[in-house]
C-alpha cells in the first residue's frame, strides 16, 4: 500500500463536509431542546412551546440532511469506510483499544493510519456504524411515532405505545449525547490537537 | 486472505427499513377493520329488558317515549292517530338501560299523574329533581362528593353566568349518563365521552344559543394555538385545561373563565403534570392498589411526552454521563502531563 503519511490525503469531499457540519449544528439544537423539553423547567430551560417547535424543525431537517448521507453511501465512495472487514476485526479492535488506552501514553504511532482506503480506525468503524446506521434511524423513527402520536402503535402489553416510542427516543438521544463528547474528544488524537478539526474543514487529512 | 464483507451498512439499514414499513402498513390495515364495532353496536341493541326489575313498569311510558312515532284512539273521532314525538322527549331504551340510573322507574323521578294520557297541561310545570335532591347527604354516594361538586359547580362560569337555567342535567342527562371517570379502564373511551359532554353544546349552535346570546365561538380556530390539535383533542378532555383543579376530586366542575384557562404547555408536559391530579388520577390511583406502586405507575396508560417521570432513568443517564465526562478528563489530563 502507498504511504501517504506525509502528503495531504483529500479525504472529506464537500458534500460530506456540509453534512457534517448541519448535522453538528442540527444534533447541539436537538439535545439542547430535547432536554428543554425532557426536563421542562420555565425558569431554567428553553420555553417548552418554543422547544417543541425548533426540535421538530431540527429533527425534521436532521431527517432529511441523513437521507442524503444515506444515499451518498449507498452509491460514493464514502460508504465503504463503514465496511467492517470481519476477519481479524476483534483483534484489531483490541490494538486500537490497547492504543488509546495504552500506547498513546508512551507516544507510540497509531496502529491503524489514516490512508485512502481506511478512513476509520477499528473503534472509530464500529461506532461510526453503530451511530449512523442503528441509533440515528431509530431516533428518527422515534421522533416521527413522537411528532405524529396518531401512527403509533396504541398500547402494548398494557403499556401505552407512546411510552415505548418516547422511551426509545430518549435512549437514543442520550446515546448520541454521549457519542458527541466522546467524538470531539477524540478528534483531538491527529497530528496536533486541532489538525482532526481543520481536516473536516478543508477536507484535507 | 482477508474477508470481506462486501455490503455496505447502509444497504442493510435500507432492508431493514423497508420490511419495518411493509409490517407498520401490514398492523396498521389489520388494526382498522371494520368488524370490532359493528360488534359492539349489536350487542348494545340486543341488552335483554327482562332483567331490569322497572323495565316493565317503564314500558307504559316507553311504548311512545321510546321511539320517534306515537299513536293513539282520538276519543272524540274514535281514530288511531300517528304523532312524531320531539326528539328532546324520546329516551333511547338502549342508553337508558346502560345507564347510571337504568334501575329507575320514570316515576321516581317523573310525577305518578304521567300516567294518565293526554297528559295534563301543568305538568308541564314539574320541578326536576337536580343530584343533591336524592345523592345529597347520603353515606352511600359519600365517595362521589356531589356536596363539594355543587360547591365546585355553583363558582364556575357555567353556574355564575347562566344562574338557574344552567342544571346538572345539561351535562349529565340522567336517562343516559353513565360514571366512566372511575369505572372504565380504557381512557381513551373516557376522554371521548368526557368530551362529547362539553361538545354537545359547544358544537350545537342550537343548544348554545338557548343560554346564550353570544355568537358560538369556533373551537378548531379558538384552539388552532394547540400543537398537535387532534392529538391533543383525543388524549385529553376539555376539562383538564378549563377547569380549576381540585385535588380531591377526581373530576373538577369548576369551569373556569377562558382567560383562566391552562394555556402553559409545562403545566402538563412537566414533572408536576396537573394531568396526574385529573384525568390519570383515578387510573393510577386503582392500579396502585390493584398491581402495587410500581407496576401500578408503570402500567398505567398514562403517556405525556415530555415530562421527566421516571427519576431512576435520570440518575442512571446522569451517572453515565459524568463517568463518560470524568473518563474523558482523566484520559485528557494524562496526553497532557505525558506529553511534557
Amino acid at each position: 500500500m502507498e504511504d501517504h503519511t506525509n502528503e495531504p490525503l483529500y479525504l472529506y469531499p464537500i458534500w460530506i463536509r456540509l453534512w457534517h457540519v448541519l448535522n453538528a449544528l442540527l444534533c447541539l439544537t436537538l439535545i439542547v431542546t430535547g432536554l428543554s423539553i425532557q426536563f421542562a423547567n420555565p425558569t431554567i430551560t428553553v420555553r417548552f412551546n418554543v422547544a417543541v417547535v425548533i426540535h421538530n424543525i431540527a429533527g425534521v431537517l436532521l431527517s432529511i440532511n441523513y437521507i442524503i448521507f444515506f444515499i451518498g453511501n449507498l452509491f460514493t465512495k464514502n460508504g465503504a469506510y463503514y465496511v467492517i472487514e470481519v476477519k481479524g476485526y476483534f483483534k484489531r479492535l483490541k490494538t486500537q483499544f490497547h492504543h488509546y488506552t495504552v500506547g498513546v501514553f508512551r507516544k507510540e504511532k497509531a496502529p491503524f493510519p489514516v490512508t485512502p482506503d481506511s478512513k476509520f480506525n477499528p473503534l472509530q468503524q464500529i461506532s461510526y456504524v453503530g451511530v449512523m446506521y442503528i441509533i440515528i434511524p431509530l431516533v428518527i423513527l422515534s421522533g416521527l411515532g413522537l411528532l405524529y402520536p396518531e401512527i403509533t402503535v396504541h398500547s402494548l402489553l398494557g403499556i401505552s405505545g407512546l411510552d415505548y416510542t418516547d422511551l426509545l427516543h430518549l435512549f437514543c438521544g442520550f446515546m448520541v449525547t454521549l457519542f458527541l463528547c466522546i467524538h470531539v474528544y477524540f478528534c483531538t488524537f491527529g497530528k496536533t490537537a486541532i489538525s482532526n478539526f481543520k481536516s473536516i474543514v478543508n477536507g484535507y487529512h | 486472505m482477508i474477508y470481506r464483507a462486501n455490503i455496505r451498512p447502509a444497504w442493510v439499514v435500507l432492508v431493514l427499513l423497508l420490511c419495518f414499513a411493509l409490517a407498520f402498513t401490514l398492523a396498521k390495515t389489520t388494526d382498522s377493520s371494520p368488524g370490532d364495532k359493528t360488534e359492539k353496536q349489536e350487542n348494545i341493541i340486543k341488552i335483554d329488558l327482562t332483567k331490569f326489575k322497572n323495565s316493565e313498569n317503564n314500558e307504559h311510558c316507553l311504548k311512545c317515549h321510546g321511539q320517534s312515532k306515537y299513536t293513539y284512539e282520538n276519543d272524540e273521532t274514535k281514530k288511531m292517530v300517528n304523532k312524531r314525538m320531539y326528539s328532546e322527549l324520546i329516551i333511547n331504551r338502549n342508553e337508558f338501560y346502560v345507564s347510571n340510573h337504568k334501575g329507575f322507574k320514570c316515576t321516581d323521578c317523573h310525577s305518578e299523574d304521567y300516567a294518565a294520557f293526554p297528559h295534563a297541561g301543568n305538568l308541564r310545570m314539574e320541578s326536576k329533581p337536580n343530584c343533591l335532591d336524592c345523592h345529597g347527604g347520603d353515606e352511600k354516594y359519600a365517595k362521589f362528593q356531589f356536596e363539594k361538586i355543587d360547591t365546585n359547580f355553583m363558582a364556575s362560569v357555567h353556574s355564575q353566568k347562566h344562574s338557574q337555567d344552567f342544571t346538572c342535567w345539561m351535562c349529565h342527562n340522567p336517562h343516559t349518563y353513565k360514571i366512566k371517570a372511575r369505572t372504565n379502564e380504557n381512557l381513551k373511551e373516557t376522554i371521548t365521552y368526557d368530551n362529547l359532554i362539553c361538545l354537545n353544546c359547544h358544537s350545537d349552535i342550537t343548544k348554545y344559543e338557548l343560554l346564550t346570546d353570544k355568537r358560538k365561538p369556533n373551537l378548531l380556530d379558538k384552539h388552532d394555538w394547540l400543537p398537535n390539535q387532534a392529538s391533543h383533542f383525543t388524549n385529553v378532555r376539555c376539562i383538564e385545561c378549563h377547569t380549576q383543579n381540585k385535588d380531591t376530586l377526581i373530576v373538577a366542575h369548576q369551569i373556569v373563565p377562558k382567560n383562566l384557562a391552562v394555556k402553559k404547555c409545562e403545566s402538563c408536559h412537566a414533572k408536576n403534570s396537573i394531568l396526574y391530579a385529573s384525568l390519570y388520577k383515578y387510573q393510577v390511583q386503582e392500579n396502585i392498589s390493584r398491581k402495587g406502586w410500581v407496576k401500578g405507575l408503570i402500567l398505567s396508560e398514562t403517556a405525556t411526552i415530555g415530562p421527566d417521570q421516571d427519576n431512576t432513568l435520570n440518575i442512571i443517564s446522569i451517572v453515565i454521563f459524568t463517568f463518560t465526562i470524568a473518563a474523558i478528563l482523566i484520559h485528557a489530563f494524562l496526553r497532557i502531563r505525558n506529553s511534557k
